[in-house]
């Protein structure tokens, strides 16, 4: 396999990884390196790719194994790692400034939620997978992932609820 | 999108009972700036959602072709090999018992040479003295001449006695 080809093979899905990274790592450049990482990985078993039915669940799998090796090392080294880097780059302006702080919250809330919602809420709600290809990425089956998703919206609306009426009130 | 349709899809939402197709639509009806107030607050998460979808990854990746590899160590080798013209002369080139047999050897030489040498200034001499014993020949051929008209003479003398 040529470098281009690879290219072209990893280019649909390589921000999907970043994303998943930074939804678990939280720290852009920890989520950059994990990338890094997985996209070199797999260029390195680039042979083997052929093999894979579906390269980019693998990677997805890959990249959540991965985040949560990163993630169980650092809580052994009782590294805290701080961040500021909410990225905003979409809607127009006012949109923004409107939504900012809510958006922000939303981010939190999504932070506190258990790794394995997180993942789940990221896949379905954020790179709009379908439940099966979900499933086989955290291999689980499809009603546990539903189960988990419910729970973790339930969770955020409830949070954003709170936090809605605090604003007004 | 009807009110009361968004109503139905946000509660199939929270039970994650909503198809792909369906979610979209609530994302199309949450952009839009005619949101119903009492749900407001659904708001902020799926424009997170779709703001957070549009992020990107932008570093590179050095993704290196396995040659380039091998092209770095090309220089390497060069070097040992130019490094290995210079040290296998010295080490394995002549050691000292080597150098001192070569120098027994020319002695040996240099001294039956000389030797022969020797002999054959003797058998120089030895032709001289040769050339002497030509000479002494030499004398004699001429002393047997000399005998030959001595008997010539007297056979000479014999015929005179003989007449008296």
């Amino acid at each position: 396999m040529k470098q281009a080809d690879f290219v072209s093979l990893v280019m649909p899905f390589k921000d999907k990884v970043f994303r998943l990274a930074k939804r678990l790592l939280v720290s852009r450049e920890e989520a950059e390196d994990a990338t890094q990482e997985i996209l070199l990985k797999l260029w390195r078993n680039k042979e083997k790719i052929g093999d894979y039915k579906n390269v980019e669940a693998f990677s997805m799998t890959m990249t959540k194994n991965f985040c949560l090796d990163r993630l169980k090392s650092r809580q052994a080294q009782n590294l805290k790692i701080v961040h500021s880097n909410y990225t905003d780059n979409s809607s127009s302006l006012q949109k923004q400034v409107e939504a900012r702080d809510s958006m922000d919250w939303v981010s939190r809330i999504m932070e506190d939620l258990p790794e394995q919602q997180k993942i789940i809420v990221q896949l379905r709600d954020i790179e709009q997978y379908d439940y099966a290809e979900i499933a086989k990425m955290l291999d689980m089956n499809e009603t546990a992932v539903r189960v988990n998703l419910s729970r973790a919206r339930k969770t955020i609306r409830e949070k954003l609820t709170n936090t809605h009426r605090y604003g007004i009130k | 999108m009807v009110l009361n349709n968004v109503e139905k899809l946000l509660e199939k939402y929270d039970n994650a009972e909503t198809s792909l197709k369906e979610e979209a639509q609530l994302r199309v009806y949450f952009e839009s700036d005619d949101v119903a107030p009492h749900l407001e607050h659904y708001k902020p998460m799926f424009l997170y959602f779709s703001q957070s979808q549009q992020e990107q990854y932008t570093k590179d990746v050095p993704l290196k072709p396995k040659r380039t590899k091998l092209y770095q160590w090309i220089s390497v080798a060069a070097v040992a090999v130019l490094m290995l013209g210079f040290i296998i002369p010295t080490v394995i080139g002549p050691t000292q018992e080597e150098l001192k047999k070569q120098e027994l050897a020319m002695e040996a030489y240099n001294k039956t040479m000389e030797a022969f040498k020797l002999v054959s200034l003797g058998i120089n001499e030895g032709k001289q003295q040769l050339n002497s014993l030509a000479m002494v020949s030499d004398n004699f051929n001429q002393g047997i001449e000399e005998a030959g008209r001595l008997s010539e003479f007297s056979k000479t003398t014999n015929k005179i006695f003989k007449n008296k």
